[in-house]
């Protein structure tokens, strides 16, 4: 309990203080050091929780089971490893004048409130402050989208903020329609947004309202994770804020997005007594994968390649939630881990060579792998582990879900496989010049810190050749929790 | 049902509801800034009533902290706000041409009426006192992101987008009356934040693209050239 406090108050302070000192030059050193804390914090409260089981916290505000608490560490490890990354890159922003001091502070303040809002949107129990958090998170990172004050950025960010904002209403609406249900089935209790109430009494909860509810909640939710046909404001989101945005926008909000709609349909499903909520999702999931995979071929700018394949992957976990069973439930669960870790790799080495090429413009970007081979070569395995192929991790959770597509609907594996193929194919044809092409002559390396990225990839690929049992037994249990019906 | 049979807070909840998706309407409608922002302090002013009302009503007093900040946010802030960046910014006086105006209108119509298919399964479940009132709720969400949808100015967006939320409040007041008080309090911190942020970006539209119109936001695509 005393961890799960500390873990939120970190960020909480770290708002306020680099609020005061995010101008300073050792500010991205502060940054470092509250997310390292906050890390350390989560990962005592991990332990705890492996330990002794689920944790609901006195006055039922926060409750922490298998579900939520790996996304919690994910959360926090990413938000570290991004802010080894941070720091030198926002000083190199500083150093050539595109940001002022006063936009440093608001840099670091938020990024702190964007990992505050996030750790308490997954370590809430109360379905309203869920909502809360996440659209808290959109209003922390909306002036970061437009920090450098370009056009484009601006036209970005008012993107974000509207069509997020009006999504996002969507949701609420959904959530009051879930409170009504519950107020009817447990009239007098003011308890009727607590996850775990609602839970146990899902199977009373009138139907109608449950569905109609889950509708709003897809639909609002969902623009968030990017669903397409609301994804509109991902890519420009993703690709006009400062790089170390991207790396935690793609890695961690759309999770969040997604863990939120997969905790309603945890309820929905057993008031509705069928597969309504798993057909919608997969639907939208099967459409976003399709159509990103092939946007992702009409890119010009390499952030914004990413996030459309950041947009593919996140209908493929929806897709895979939708069907439902042990095998793709659990795969989703995975997928969500290493797609996270991947694809912040991937948007770290990005930053460093838009540096190197002094361009984000794929066309601008020539010959990585000879003018500083670490970033060429993490860009290369990075693209290669997103990409799908073996041994990464996400070859391993890809593979659970075409099983358990073959299983239980077969046909939808031909279209499964035809998205892959063309995302891949996307990806390397734009990813071949950059890091083998001719160099332009007076290209220069730049110092860049990989390790967040080699530690990434390292544990990414550790996830495809083997998964740690403890995230494993987290993983079936939450698969347990989800479907009713453990892997392992 | 004959509203006639209905007790008399009831019937005045009804009517404020009407009203409140009146002001709806008025709000598409509107071409001039000032006005609209007038009309938006006036559904503001409408739904602090619906509030009062309904915690009178139900006898569930913490809703009138609610009403409280409602009042203070969508009748004083949030509209006083506006109008001072519209005075600042010199365009309370500009006009907005819209588009077709007469389909838009019917097309909100058939919203409301979309509305109430959408809530029978709901009107069926709930007390006599709430039964119009949720689907009108969502035909004010609904309008709201019509307004979003189809005008061009920055200001009658955020105007929409607020509208939008005050359906949503009125849905949780009349429906279960009111949310937990945390909730309440952190949707309340969540649209002070918004309006402020809105505010902000006024002044970065304005310097980029010398007005608010966000047709000329129209650099990014989906498919680059």
């Amino acid at each position: 309990m005393t961890a799960l406090v500390l873990t939120l108050l970190f960020p909480l302070v770290g708002v306020l203080l680099l609020g005061v000192i995010g101008h300073w030059r050792y500010a991205g050193g502060v940054n470092l050091v509250i997310c390292t804390v906050t890390f350390a914090t989560a990962l005592f409260m991990a332990i705890d929780i492996f330990q002794h089981g689920p944790l609901l916290s006195t006055g039922k505000l926060f409750y922490i089971d298998a579900f939520n608490v790996y996304l919690i560490l994910l959360n926090a490890f990413v938000g570290m490893t991004t802010a080894v990354f941070s720091g030198p890159y926002m000083a190199h922003e500083v150093a050539i004048g595109r940001v002022d001091d006063g936009r440093m502070r608001l840099y670091y303040s938020m990024y702190q409130g964007f990992l505050f809002t996030m750790l308490v949107a997954l370590s809430t129990n109360n379905l309203g402050v869920l909502w809360v958090s996440i659209e808290g998170a959109t209003l922390a990172t909306v002036l970061l989208v437009s920090l450098y004050r370009t056009r484009e950025s601006i036209e970005a960010g008012w993107k974000y903020f509207i069509i997020c904002g009006v999504g996002i209403s969507q949701a609420l609406f959904g959530t009051i329609l879930v409170y009504f249900a519950a107020e009817q089935t447990l009239p007098g209790q003011d308890e009727g947004l607590l996850w775990t109430v609602l839970q146990e009494h899902a199977d009373k909860m009138d139907s109608g309202v449950m569905a109609l509810a889950f509708v709003f909640l897809l639909v609002g939710y969902g623009t968030k994770v990017g669903l397409v046909p609301l994804h509109n404001w991902l890519p420009d989101a993703h690709s006009e804020g400062p790089t170390p945005m991207s790396a935690i926008l793609s890695g961690l909000l759309l999770n969040i997005a997604l863990y939120a709609i997969i905790r309603f349909k945890m309820l929905v499903d057993p008031a509705l007594g069928n597969h309504l909520a798993g057909n919608l999702m997969m639907g939208f999931g099967m459409l976003s994968f399709s159509v990103a995979g092939l946007l992702l071929h009409r890119q010009k700018d390499v952030k914004r390649m990413f996030s459309y394949s950041s947009i593919e992957h996140m209908g493929l976990m929806t897709f895979a939630f939708g069907i439902g069973g042990p095998l793709a439930t659990f795969g989703a669960l995975l997928h969500m881990i290493v797609h996270s870790l991947t694809k912040s790799a991937i948007f770290i080495t990005v930053g460093h060579a838009a540096h190197i090429a002094g361009s984000q413009a794929i066309g601008q970007i020539r010959g990585l792998i000879r003018t500083q081979p670490l970033v060429g070569w993490g860009l290369l395995i990075g693209t290669c582990a997103i990409a799908g192929l073996p041994p990464f991790g996400v070859f391993t959770s890809e593979f659970l879900l075409f099983n358990a597509t073959i299983k239980s609907y077969p046909w939808l594996a031909a279209p499964l496989v035809l998205g892959l193929t063309i995302a891949f194919a996307g990806l390397f044809r734009n990813l071949q010049p950059m890091v083998y092409g001719e160099p332009p002559v007076d290209q220069q390396p730049i110092v860049a810190n990989m390790w967040p990225v080699v530690l990434h990839l390292a544990l990414v690929l550790w996830l495809g050749i083997s998964i740690p049992t403890v995230l494993a037994q987290w993983l079936n249990q939450a698969t347990l929790m989800i479907v009713g019906q453990g892997v392992l | 049902m004959l509203i006639s049979t209905l007790s008399f807070p009831e019937q005045l909840v009804l009517t404020l509801a009407a009203l409140i998706l009146l002001t709806s309407f008025l709000m598409l409608a509107q071409v001039r800034l000032d006005s609209l922002i007038n009309v938006f302090a006036l559904q503001g002013l409408l739904l602090f009533a619906a509030t009062v009302l309904m915690a009178i009503i139900s006898g569930k007093y913490h809703m009138l902290i609610s009403a409280a900040l409602t009042l203070f946010l969508k009748v004083f802030f949030i509209p006083g706000q506006l109008r001072r960046l519209v005075f600042r910014l010199d365009i309370h006086r500009e006009v907005e041409v819209i588009g077709n105006p007469s389909i838009i209108m019917l097309f909100a119509a058939a919203l409301v009426l979309f509305s109430y298919y959408v809530a029978l399964p709901i009107r069926e479940l709930s007390l006599l006192s709430t039964r119009n009132t949720i689907a009108i709720s969502l035909a004010v969400v609904l309008i709201g992101m019509l307004i979003v949808i189809s005008r061009r100015k920055a200001v009658t967006q955020v105007v929409g987008f607020m509208s939008m939320e005050n359906g949503l409040f009125f849905a949780a007041v009349v429906s279960t009356h009111g949310m937990p008080m945390v909730v309440e309090l952190g949707v309340a911190f969540d649209v002070l934040v918004a309006a402020i942020l809105f505010g902000v970006f006024f002044f970065h539209i304005r310097t980029e693209i010398g007005s608010l119109d966000t047709d000329r936001l129209n650099r990014l695509t989906e498919v680059e050239k």
